[in-house]
Formats: C-alpha cells, sequence, structure tokens
C-alpha cells in the first residue's frame, strides 16, 4: 500500500530509483543535483541497493560509463544539472544513436556565464537535438512518479532510447514535500526487469559504434527520429498504465482550467503550480483564463497541443531560456511552428522570464496575460520579450 | 535474395546501426577515396605472398597461378605492398579518376 513520506524530492528520486532496481549508476556531483546520487551511493554502500556505483572523474565519463553499462544490458541511471549536462553533450548523441535506454535526472540549472547555481531551462534547452526523451515534472510526487514510468518508457522494445526527467534545480530538488511512495511488489509488477534487445556478450558478438558512410548515415537518421517521434505512444501508453495501476494520472500535455478559455498560460516545470494559482485569481474575477503546461518536451507532442487550441485566441508561453538571437524562447518557437498551419491559429506571445533564479510570481503572471492579450489585440509583431528586466 | 547493405530500407539495418555480421565491411566500396593503385609486374613476382601478409586491408587475394591479384573496391592505395615486396616487383600508379 501507498505510505506517505514527507522527504526531499531529491531523496524521493533516488527511492525511486532504488525502486526501479537499477544495475549501474554512474555520476559525478555538481549543485543542485548531487544529492540524489549522493543519496543512491549511500543505499549502495550500506547493502540497500544491489548495483555497481562507479564514479567518475567528469560527467564526460559518467556518460560514457552509462554507455557502456547500458550497452552491456545493465539497467542504467545518472543525474547532472546545468555545466555538467554540457560536459557530456558529446556522449549524449551518441546514446540514443545506439539505442541505449539510459535514465537521467536533470536537476535543471542556468548554464554560465555568469556562474549561476540557480534554477532555469538553458541546459536542458542546450541539449534540446540530442534525441533523448525529455519530459518535466512539477513538483516531488510527479519527480518521484516520472523517475520510474522513465525507465519503463526507455526500456520498451519500441523506443530503447533514453531520457531525461526535469526537476527545477533547488525550487524542486531542495524542497521537502509529502511523496506517496509505492512499495517494491507493486514497482515489480509495473516495471519488469530490463531485457535488452540486443547487449554486448562474447557468445553473440557485435560491434557498437561503428562507422556510418554517406551512404548509410542519412538512413540512420531517419530511423532515429522515426522512433523518437513514436515514442510519444509509448509514453501516454505508460501514462495510462500508471494511471490505472496506482490513481495518478498523467498526459503529455496537461491543462488546468483551460475550459472555455479565450487566453492560455503555457509553462513548464514547476513554476506551473504558481502559474495555477494566478489562473485561479484570474477565474474568480471572471476572465476566461487557463493554463497549458508542457509534460513531454521531445518529441514535441504536436497534436496533442494543436487539439487544446480549440477557441483559444491568445497563447502566452514562458520560457526560462533564451535563443539568443532567435525568432522566440525555445517553447514558444517550437509552438508557433506546431500551430502555424491550423486553422484561427491562436496569438503566440513569447515571454522570458524566471532566468538563473529569478522568482515569477502570481502578479508576473497576471501581468503577462494582460500583455499578452493587449498584443494580440493590436496584433503586435515581436519575437519575445524578456520580462521584469531593469531598464 | 538480401539487400546490399546500401540497398537497405532506413527501418532494415540492426538496432542502432551496429554491426552483428562479422566481416561485413567487405559488403562496403571502401576503395573509392584511393590515389594510387598497386599494379605487379608477375614476370617478376616469387609468389612469396608477402604482400598478402602485409596488406593492412585484406584486399590482396591468391590467383590461380600462385601470384596475387588486389581488390581494388577495397585497396585504400597505401602502398605497403609496393613498399615490403621483395622482388620491387609492385609499384604504385597515380589513379587517373
Ligand atoms: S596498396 Fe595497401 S591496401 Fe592496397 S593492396 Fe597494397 S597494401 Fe593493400
Ligand atoms: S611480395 Fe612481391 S614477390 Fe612476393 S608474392 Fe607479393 S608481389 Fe609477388
Amino acid at each position: 500500500m501507498a505510505k506517505r513520506v514527507g522527504i526531499e524530492v531529491s531523496l524521493a528520486i533516488s527511492e525511486a530509483v532504488k525502486l526501479a532496481n537499477v544495475d549501474a549508476i554512474a555520476a559525478y556531483p555538481i549543485t543542485p543535483q548531487t544529492h540524489i546520487v549522493e543519496h543512491l551511493s549511500e543505499l549502495v554502500a550500506d547493502g540497500e541497493l544491489d548495483a555497481a556505483f562507479i564514479p567518475v572523474e567528469s560527467e564526460h565519463s559518467a556518460m560514457s560509463v552509462c554507455a557502456g553499462t547500458s550497452a552491456a544490458g545493465a539497467r542504467t541511471y545518472t543525474a547532472t544539472s546545468s555545466q555538467g549536462l554540457a560536459l557530456m553533450n558529446e556522449i549524449l548523441y551518441i546514446i540514443p544513436a545506439l539505442r541505449l535506454p539510459v535514465v537521467m535526472t536533470i536537476a535543471n540549472r542556468a548554464i554560465s556565464g555568469p556562474i549561476s547555481i540557480w534554477n532555469d531551462h538553458s541546459d536542458i534547452m542546450g541539449v534540446r537535438d540530442t534525441g533523448w526523451i525529455a519530459v518535466f515534472a512539477e513538483n516531488g510526487q510527479e519527480a518521484f512518479d516520472l523517475s520510474l514510468m522513465a525507465f519503463k518508457i526507455a526500456e520498451d522494445h519500441r523506443v530503447l532510447l533514453p531520457i531525461s526527467v526535469n526537476i527545477d534545480g533547488f525550487t524542486l530538488s531542495h524542497v521537502i514535500e509529502p511523496h506517496e511512495f509505492l512499495g517494491q511488489e507493486e514497482v515489480d509488477k509495473f516495471l519488469p526487469e530490463y531485457k535488452p534487445a540486443v547487449q554486448l556478450n562474447p557468445d553473440a558478438p557485435v560491434s557498437m559504434g561503428t562507422v556510418g558512410i554517406p551512404e548509410i548515415f542519412t538512413e540512420a537518421k531517419k530511423c532515429q527520429d522515426e522512433v523518437l517521434k513514436g515514442s510519444e505512444a509509448v509514453v501516454k501508453e505508460v501514462f495510462a498504465e500508471f494511471g490505472e495501476m496506482f490513481g495518478r494520472e498523467y498526459k503529455v500535455v496537461e491543462t488546468y482550467r483551460s475550459e472555455g478559455a479565450e487566453t492560455l498560460l503555457m509553462t513548464m516545470g514547476s513554476v506551473s503550480e504558481t502559474a495555477m494559482e494566478a489562473i485561479d485569481k484570474m477565474r474568480d474575477e471572471g476572465k476566461a483564463v487557463g493554463l497549458i503546461r508542457l509534460r513531454l518536451w521531445r518529441p514535441f507532442p504536436v497534436e496533442a497541443l494543436r487539439a487544446e487550441m480549440v477557441g483559444v485566441k491568445t497563447l502566452a508561453v514562458i520560457d526560462r531560456a533564451v535563443s539568443f538571437g532567435g525568432t522566440g524562447g525555445p517553447v514558444a518557437s517550437e509552438v508557433r511552428s506546431a500551430l502555424y498551419s491550423i486553422d484561427q491559429a491562436p496569438y503566440v506571445a513569447s515571454f522570458i522570464a524566471g532566468l538563473g533564479g529569478r522568482d515569477i510570481t502570481i502578479d508576473d503572471f497576471i501581468m503577462v496575460v494582460g500583455q499578452a492579450e493587449r498584443m494580440a489585440a493590436e496584433k503586435e509583431i515581436h519575437q519575445y520579450k524578456m520580462i521584469g528586466v531593469r531598464e | 535474395m538480401t539487400k546490399k547493405f546500401n540497398e537497405k530500407a532506413w527501418h532494415e539495418y540492426d538496432l542502432g546501426f551496429m554491426v552483428s555480421k562479422p566481416g561485413c565491411a567487405a559488403e562496403y566500396r571502401t576503395g573509392d577515396w584511393r590515389s594510387q593503385r598497386p599494379q605487379t609486374n608477375k614476370d617478376k613476382c616469387i609468389k612469396c605472398g608477402v604482400c598478402y601478409l602485409v596488406c593492412p586491408e585484406g584486399a590482396i587475394v591468391l590467383a590461380a597461378d600462385g601470384t596475387y591479384d588486389f581488390d581494388l573496391e577495397h585497396c585504400k592505395g597505401c602502398g605497403i605492398c609496393a613498399t615490403e615486396c621483395w622482388t620491387g616487383c609492385i609499384s604504385m600508379a597515380e589513379e587517373g579518376e
């Protein structure tokens, strides 16, 4: 039976990874992810988790070890943040190309410089095109649940791709929240042992990571892209199965009080909870405003997003990273592309906020909605606006 | 008939484009970027087989008469065979086109 435990979100994630009964963990400590792997190393040292904990000298090595252990058929986990993720970059591309179902928690933190240990989404946006599945959690319970679901999604033989579970650094990683833990037996029923499709095995040798000459490289990329796009169906399946077994529902695109809304706010990650309060306040005042929260960032859930746009006139997208000199915030640019060809597409206003640990308050969200509606009414041509900047 | 490596559709390859069949590089034409090709003056060849042993590409094949021929689909033109041949009967010629 589920028991409620008050625990730091980082430690809850470690417990989920333990319940997933991983075989190998390779990680390098970096703020604000450290507590996750620190606790995992304790669980391994205390004999509570039978796994190889492989300390390494850098994140580049951490991800390289993960490639090796996963290729050898081990259920593999790692976690990182910011500069650590940046240092993994080269190997991040290799993992999905080799179809290795590594699971990684990213405690999202701003990329330097200036040096910042605080939260935004510039780390994950920098690795957008590496070919990983990416999901976002808004609170500790979701982080716990998604960490378990991540293994099931990644290891499905129709997928066999790595996945990152993104949690906001500090605002989520370091807070103590109540979590409903699951028992080992029920987790085992949900998440059976990992059965690799192919693994490194001296009795049936294979070579992984060979040269792809021009005659096959395009086919290799096409295959990777099709499999990643196809993983959305598996993500939905796993969400549904989890909901049936444990009663907590997940969707690739989540909404909040969006029925009949003419204006939608759009967020990703833990700020969604503040945004919900802002929506409540505006709804109380009789405004037709709702919220849309992107859970699945890659593959981008184009159809699920379009389905939420009926009757929507204005969409105010909050991005927590800058695409310098680009056409919009990273999320807003995708949203504009996804909605460009539909009939009666809403006006998409792109706002950058919450960089490097700056709070986004309820009043900020209310201001953003007002500004977006004014811009939509005036059909203002803009690319993106940074809000809350001292001028 | 099984398709050659460069005839397969994107979904017909091994998982992660790994190689599960030893020696399958032989299916690839890897000699295309050669700038020099080896040629033998067979009158001087003593059939010692040294060229066959030293070729790093396995691109030298035994002919019916005991001399050796070059598999030019895979020869890289490195010239090792020409350097190592005892009798100097292998020479390297510029590739025309
Ligand atoms: S030139 Fe090099 S690759 Fe070609 S046959 Fe001689 S040794 Fe082999
Ligand atoms: S090394 Fe020279 S002499 Fe010996 S077999 Fe080869 S071509 Fe003939």
